[in-house]
């Protein structure tokens, strides 16, 4: 056997709560902690994803998290990888473990984010791609998801009733999922009915942000086994790629791709080379999946995953949803969870928030949506900046 | 204001965006501010400033129906805009930007020729800067 062991995971449920990131951070450790059997005196590594929305205790994540469970004295680590800064944090408590540093680590995201769009940090910030982009152009998150949505449609016919269908579908896995915000059934007519944002994207096609929190306690194989958990949930793999000069698809906050006229463009394209850069090292590929959880920040974007990470050639993806592959009952069901459609997103929780969604389902406790049989689940997401992560876990 | 981009765009003789290309390889970078060649092999460290193509073909739009939060400076009441991708033959990259407020979007389709036109910035009528139209 090999990876890392999941001992225990916990959330802090989705919503508009309108308390502190601490707070969501801290009752999601506890709940980890609990699931594991552990205390937090046990705890002697705590990796945290940053949070940018919350001042100076955000970027000090870790250490914030760690004075609210109150100082244990443990060693910290804050990273910020923006959509993957959770899957960051949970790279570096791995490889803590798998250097034999440490027997047991907690990682931890949180976040509390305002209505309405994602926007950059104040100022005149003229040397910021991330400003530039929203004052020269108002290209916000949403405009991005937009463009690659009506590509989808020119490249391969794709619908808005296609698009709406995955709203459909996620809202169905999630009505159960007590850690979801939305918990409500939503049909194809109300989100090609909602107001559009980002043609042809509507509302109910991207999804919101959210507060929330998620903890994870990892620990090596040998630790487990003397803790009682001989055959625990493991994660074997972690990739957090950046891509392959050329990039030749327009990511946030690009004002343009890289230029193709040197240099030939990578055969894997860069969402598809985090899926690959795990399965790799995990020793698997797509076929050996049961269950995945992608980052739907919007409905068209889902479809875009599931090619990206080998479950279907490219432009099939539609036929793949409308054939009901990737329900709950399907061939390989995708976000069970609800995915970002019914959770909303809380940026440093979120790649956290995935990982437990997969250790629920494959210990098969993952009541009301559990996909019957699953021992080998992926978890992926994109950011802007770079960033992306892949995890792979199996039993 | 302008110095926000200066150098990205120039509205004379015809309007055209300025990128970097680097001495060594030949490779593009827009805007023109990389500190270095951005091809990892390649050792070149000086870009110099040239005109991009002027035309290109659409690699997909929206419309923004919603005012982006600050920093942009939205009109009141907010009138939609639309972003174009666009895809330059000889640079082989895709570049943003919106499209001019005066194109007529009825039968916009993807892979359409575009063109580089003067706009103005969002807010700011005195500082020009580059929008995408129709061809």
């Amino acid at each position: 056997m090999t990876g890392v062991a999941v001992l225990g995971v916990g959330m802090h449920p989705w919503g508009k709560w309108g308390r502190s990131f601490a707070e969501y951070g801290a009752h999601a450790a506890r709940e980890a902690l609990r699931d594991a059997g552990l205390e937090w005196s046990d705890i002697g590594y705590l990796a945290a994803g940053i949070t940018v929305r919350n001042g100076y205790p955000g970027y000090v994540a870790a250490s914030t998290f760690a004075q609210s469970l109150g100082w244990n004295g443990a060693n910290i680590a804050s990273c910020y990888a923006a959509c993957a800064s959770g899957a960051a944090a949970l790279d570096v408590a791995r490889a803590r473990i798998l250097a034999g540093l440490c027997d047991v680590a907690l990682v931890v995201g949180a976040d509390t984010t305002p209505k309405g769009f994602l926007a950059p940090n104040t100022g005149e910030r003229t040397d910021d791609p991330d400003w530039l982009r929203f004052r020269l152009l108002g290209a916000t998150n949403p405009a991005y998801f937009g463009l690659y949505a009506r590509r989808r449609i020119a490249r391969y016919g794709a619908t808005e009733r296609d698009f709406a269908r995955v709203k459909v579908k996620n809202s169905r896995h999630g009505l159960n999922n007590p850690n979801a915000r939305y918990r409500k059934e939503v049909t194809e007519d109300e989100v090609v009915a909602s107001p559009i944002v980002a043609d042809p994207l509507h509302l109910l096609d991207i999804c919101a942000t959210s507060d929330g929190g998620a903890a994870i306690v990892l620990s090596s194989l040998e630790f487990a086994r003397g803790h009682g958990a001989p055959s625990p949930v493991r994660v074997t793999a972690v990739s957090t790629v950046t891509p392959t000069y050329p990039k030749t698809v327009v990511d946030l906050p690009d004002f343009a791709t890289d230029s193709a006229a040197a240099a030939a463009p990578p055969e894997t394209a860069y969402r598809a080379s985090i899926a690959a850069a795990a399965y790799e090292e995990a020793g698997l590929g797509p076929d050996d999946l049961d269950v995945a959880e992608v980052y739907d920040l919007s409905t068209a974007l889902e479809l875009d995953w599931y090619e990206d990470i080998g479950l279907c050639k490219e432009g099939e993806a539609e036929r793949l949803l409308n054939d009901g592959d990737t329900t709950i009952g399907g061939r390989i069901p995708v976000n069970p969870s609800g995915g970002l459609a019914c959770f909303g997103e809380a940026v440093p929780a979120q790649a956290i928030a995935q990982v437990c969604e997969l250790t629920w389902q494959l210990r098969g406790t993952a009541q009301g949506r559990q996909v019957p049989g699953a021992t080998t689940g992926l978890a992926v997401n994109q950011g802007l900046f770079g960033h992306g992560s892949a995890v792979v876990a199996t039993t | 204001m302008s110095s926000m981009i200066e150098g990205w765009f120039a509205a004379e003789p015809e309007p055209h965006l300025i990128g970097g290309r680097c001495t060594s390889c030949g490779s593009y970078a827009f805007p023109p501010t990389a500190p270095s060649c951005p091809n990892p092999s390649c050792s070149g460290t000086e870009l110099e400033p040239v005109s991009l193509s002027r035309r290109g073909r659409l690699w997909s739009w929206t419309v923004a129906r919603y005012a982006p939060p600050p920093p942009y400076v939205a009109a009141d009441p907010f009138v939609p805009f639309a972003l174009a991708a666009v895809e330059l033959p000889e640079e082989r990259m895709v570049v943003l930007g919106q499209i001019h407020p005066a194109a007529d979007l009825t039968g916009l389709a993807v892979g359409d020729e575009m063109e580089v036109v003067s706009g103005t910035l969002p807010g700011d009528d005195a500082t020009p800067i580059w929008n995408w139209r129709p061809a």
